[in-house]
């Protein structure tokens, strides 16, 4: 359904980025990069609130004519931007939250393994399949 | 060659013997792979056997076809028999024995000797270490000894490192040898089971006497039932078993096991070890040396590693970051950044399984799947090494020696009760989001657990907290907190009915106000509220979201207030018997319960009933008579109101107003004789003074609802200018009451009770705020005249 994942470390390097048609990844390397623009201005737009009181589902960010753009960000100010297919119009907000949500389970069992340096690339295979199972549909 | 006779049972073991070369189902045996390999099984000399390939006239085709590999078998029969071998003796040789074959083929010989030629108890597996597979042998057979010849090579090249390997136990092949021979193309696929638990003995150099002891009796009694049935249930079971097969068995080429060595067997050995996670069994000595690194990082056993000291302990293993992290993945089940001994267990098989040459996998084998189970270490490790390499059941799994871990997550919130969860649930790092749950969960006073957690403690006061505090504090008559509460809304409703709706709310609402704003906005309030209520059938029971002040220690005036109320009835009508009459049903529109000292909270909303009384007030101004009483103290409170927010009492009093007079006031002020005279006194005082008061702090519940009930009183109240208004809306409102004064005297009287008793607070509190103002009056001049004094001194 994704066709491209990636996750944004604080400080806006990519930790972990694939895309499903691989031919492109290059053009989706670049919207994901774009879209960091968009997701740091709604960060700031409700960070005159408490981190807490932000909500973690940013929503669409942007759309284009092929394909939308969703975020996400935690509370520790790692983003995760998943593109989708614009003609996957069956998927609704929920599904993306929920796609969200695995994504965020899937970081922080990363995250808790100990050999795992915040803020290196990810590698874990764990991680990688999730992202499959999300990607897959599509190929 | 031709003619070629073969007994019953030589048939079929030919047979067998084909189909196993037959890899290919070709029908032709090409003189490479398993034919070269079973002929080299024969123990015979190279030459001899190929004589007999020339003999069979594979040489001169290429390849065995089924006849020639007949042919050969049988030369090799009579090889091995010591016959010279000729063509002749094929078919003269009788009752030649079945050619045999060593090692791999030896055992598969000898079993299908023993199938063919004896019924043979094939029962008795191998001492039951290996349940023969359901009905899997003959091709399973090829596949399997296939593999017991590269078991077997490795085995051999790995001689050095560890004794025959049981096929009770992982085979403790070298890590080396083993994972050359597993880069061989011959498939040697890292999932190849049969020396992975061996190579992780041999990095701890744990003994295996246990395992070649048994090994070696049982090879050396090649006992053709236990070898069938290894070799039939090889199929299934892990390489252990065929590794056991071939241990003993005559070194082979590896070259040839390489060649040997076929996808298929790869697979099918990947299969088979991966259908049972044999080779990810934990042996009972590994368990055990793995049990010993456990404690010397936790001595608890049940207690868990966190994830700094695994970290540490598994880099000393010099695996790669990336693989460490992987094994990490698999092995910690619940994903809580902590090892238990069972996850530390299969952690460290994984890790010694990666340092032998096995790849890792994707998948935590069942073998090394925690169990939530706490069974008994004892049994299982007795399970353990009986059933080593066993394939009976492939989810047998090693000890779990601490509780649960998959299920964990799913337990923790059953688990809150006991104390030890508790422990666990505390070193958690995931644990916190349960640990809210658990907050939420636990019963304030839980015994049993070891933790004791702050319960929340509501600090807005529920509606219920309100009425346990009000049943605390009423501890007068009140027998029910709520029951008053709840009559009076039937009377407000009643009221509502009846007259202006408004103000008979208002007026129990009042009463709610009245009995709370005698002291400070608490929660209480309402409680006070509510013993108000009892006496004057006031307030709300809604009055649940601000604080009522203190609780009026006078609750039991009802009775008496209802007396004074009666009694200054009695004495009101002297002024107005009209108005008297008129009084009670007149329920002041939004009395302001106005006995709260201050409470803030109620200032607004004091306000609007203030408000609210203006409204009313210029519509009844004309009205009553007793205007003009009113009006002196609609005066005097005024000054008072602008001190003290009390002057909500002060609305509150419109309907204390209403029902008494400006006399009234005074004599209620007079009556009252509890705590609550006080506030009614200057409520009364107050209230007629300045009805259009503010109400007193009121708990904002009554308020609220006395600006519910008084909706278009409220949107004007204004303390300082509502006292006229109010006592002309209270006035105004007592002309309009009489009207249903035949359906609700009881009420009405009711409700003129509570306005007695808000009017004395309110005159009380009045009086005693123009106490204070004169005092401060009187300061002020003094400290004016001492300012004059000095003046001229200071001119000089």
């Amino acid at each position: 359904m994704a066709v491209c994942v990636a996750v944004i470390a604080k400080e806006n390097y990519p930790l972990y980025i694939r895309s499903i048609p691989t031919e492109n990844e290059l053009k989706f390397h670049y919207t994901v990069h774009t879209s960091l623009d968009v997701v740091d201005e709604k960060i700031s737009a409700m960070g005159k609130a408490l981190v807490d009181q932000r909500e973690l589902y940013l929503g669409l960010l942007y759309p284009t004519e092929d394909y939308k753009v969703y975020g996400y960000v935690t509370n520790s100010k790692v983003k995760f931007v998943m593109v989708v297919d614009s003609s996957n119009t069956a998927l609704r907000d929920n599904e993306i939250r929920s796609m969200f949500r695995k994504l965020h389970n899937s970081y922080t069992d990363v995250m808790c393994n100990p050999f795992y340096n915040p803020g290196d690339c990810i590698h874990s295979r764990a991680f990688d399949n999730m992202v499959t199972s999300m990607m897959m549909q599509v190929c | 060659m031709e003619g070629l006779t073969l007994s019953e049972a030589e048939q079929r073991y030919y047979c067998d013997l084909f189909s196993y070369c037959d890899t290919e189902s070709t029908k032709k045996v090409a003189p490479n792979g398993r034919v070269l390999e079973l002929f080299r099984a024969a123990q015979l000399p190279s030459e001899v056997v190929l004589q007999i390939m020339e003999l069979c006239g594979a040489t001169r085709l290429g390849y065995f076809g089924r006849s020639q590999f007949y042919i050969a078998l049988k030369l090799v029969a009579v090889a091995q028999s010591g016959l010279p071998l000729r063509v002749e003796s094929l078919n003269t040789v009788k009752d030649l024995p079945l050619p045999r074959f060593v090692g791999p083929k030896n055992e598969q010989e000898l079993r299908h000797t023993a199938l063919y030629s004896s019924d043979a108890d094939n029962s008795t597996p191998y001492s039951g270490v290996i349940p023969p597979p359901p009905g899997r042998v003959q091709v399973k057979k090829g596949s399997v000894s296939h593999d017991a010849v590269q078991q077997r090579t490795s085995t051999d090249q790995q001689e050095s490192t560890s004794p025959v390997v049981s096929p009770q136990q992982s085979p403790p092949t070298s890590p080396h040898t083993w994972r050359k021979h597993n880069r061989h193309p011959s498939g040697g696929n890292n999932d190849r089971p049969l020396a992975g638990p061996g190579p992780f003995w041999a990095p701890f150099s744990e003994a295996q006497p246990g395992s070649s002891a048994t090994g070696d009796p049982i090879w050396s009694g090649h006992s053709p039932p236990p070898h069938q049935e290894n070799w039939v249930s090889f199929a299934d079971t892990p390489p252990t078993s065929t590794l056991l097969a071939m241990h003993p068995a005559s070194v082979q080429d590896q070259t040839t096991v390489r060649t040997v060595a076929s996808a298929t067997t790869a697979n099918e050995i990947r299969r088979q070890s991966s259908s049972y996670d044999d080779p990810w069994k934990i042996t009972d000595e590994q368990r055990q040396y793995y049990v010993n690194q456990f404690k010397t990082i936790q001595p608890d056993l049940n207690g868990f590693i966190p994830g700094s000291a695994a970290k540490e302990f598994f880099t000393k293993s010099k695996l790669p970051i990336l693989e460490l992290s992987h094994i990490w993945e698999l092995s910690d089940f619940d994903k809580d950044g902590a090892l238990t001994l069972d996850e530390f267990c299969a952690a460290f098989h994984l890790v010694v399984a990666r340092k032998n040459g096995y790849d890792l996998p994707e998948k935590l084998p069942e073998s090394l799947m925690p169990k939530l189970i706490d069974l008994e270490d004892t049994t299982e490790v007795g399970d353990q090494s009986g059933e080593i390499g066993y394939s009976s059941s492939p989810a047998e799994a090693p000890p779990s020696k601490s509780p649960s871990m998959p299920s964990l997550n799913q337990t923790w919130p059953e688990l809150n009760q006991s104390s030890e969860q508790w422990e666990t649930f505390s070193e958690r790092s995931s644990s916190s989001q349960t640990l809210t749950q658990f907050d939420s969960n636990i019963a304030p006073a839980d015994p049993d657990t070891a933790i004791v957690h702050p319960v929340p403690i509501r600090m807005t006061p529920s509606k219920i907290h309100m009425q346990e505090m009000e049943l605390k504090r009423t501890g007068n008559d009140l027998a029910n907190p709520t029951s008053p509460l709840l009559v009076k809304p039937p009377d407000l409703s009643e009221e509502n009915n009846v007259s202006s709706s408004k103000f008979v709310a208002g007026n129990t609402v009042a009463d709610g106000y009245s009995s709370s704003d005698s002291y400070t906005s608490d929660p209480e309030q309402i409680g006070s509220t509510v013993t108000r209520q009892r006496s004057h059938s006031g307030t709300s029971p809604e009055n649940t979201a601000p604080p009522p002040p203190p609780p009026r220690p006078h609750p039991s005036h009802s009775r008496s207030s209802s007396l004074d109320m009666n009694r200054s009835f009695t004495v009101t009508p002297g002024q107005q018997q009209a108005g008297v009459v008129a009084y009670p049903p007149a329920v002041p529109p939004r009395p302001p319960p106005s006995q709260g000292v201050g409470p803030h909270v109620h200032r607004p909303v004091d306000a609007e009933s203030l408000i609210a009384h203006t409204s009313t007030s210029p519509q009844q101004i004309p009205e009553q008579p007793n205007f003009a009483d009113f009006s002196q103290f609609e005066a005097f409170a005024a000054s008072s109101v602008n001190e003290e927010e009390e002057n909500e009492i002060e609305t509150h009093s419109e309907v204390l107003q209403v029902e008494k007079p400006s006399d009234s006031a005074g004599s209620l002020r007079v009556s009252k004789t509890d705590g609550r005279v006080e506030d009614k006194a200057a409520a009364s005082v107050p209230v007629n003074a300045g009805k259009g008061t503010t109400p007193l702090a009121p708990p904002p519940k009554p308020i609220r609802r006395r600006l519910k009930s008084e909706d278009e009183l409220r949107p004007e109240v204004e303390e300082h200018t509502q006292k006229t208004g109010v006592i002309a809306a209270v006035l105004a409102s007592q002309p309009s009451i009489p009207r249903s004064v035949g359906k609700d005297k009881k009420a009405i009287q009711a409700s003129i009770r509570r306005n007695k008793e808000t009017n004395t607070v309110l005159a009380r509190l009045n009086s005693e705020l123009q106490q204070q103002l004169k005092d401060v009056l009187e300061e002020r001049i003094s400290l004016e005249v001492q300012l004059e004094q000095l003046r001229p001194f200071s001119h000089l």
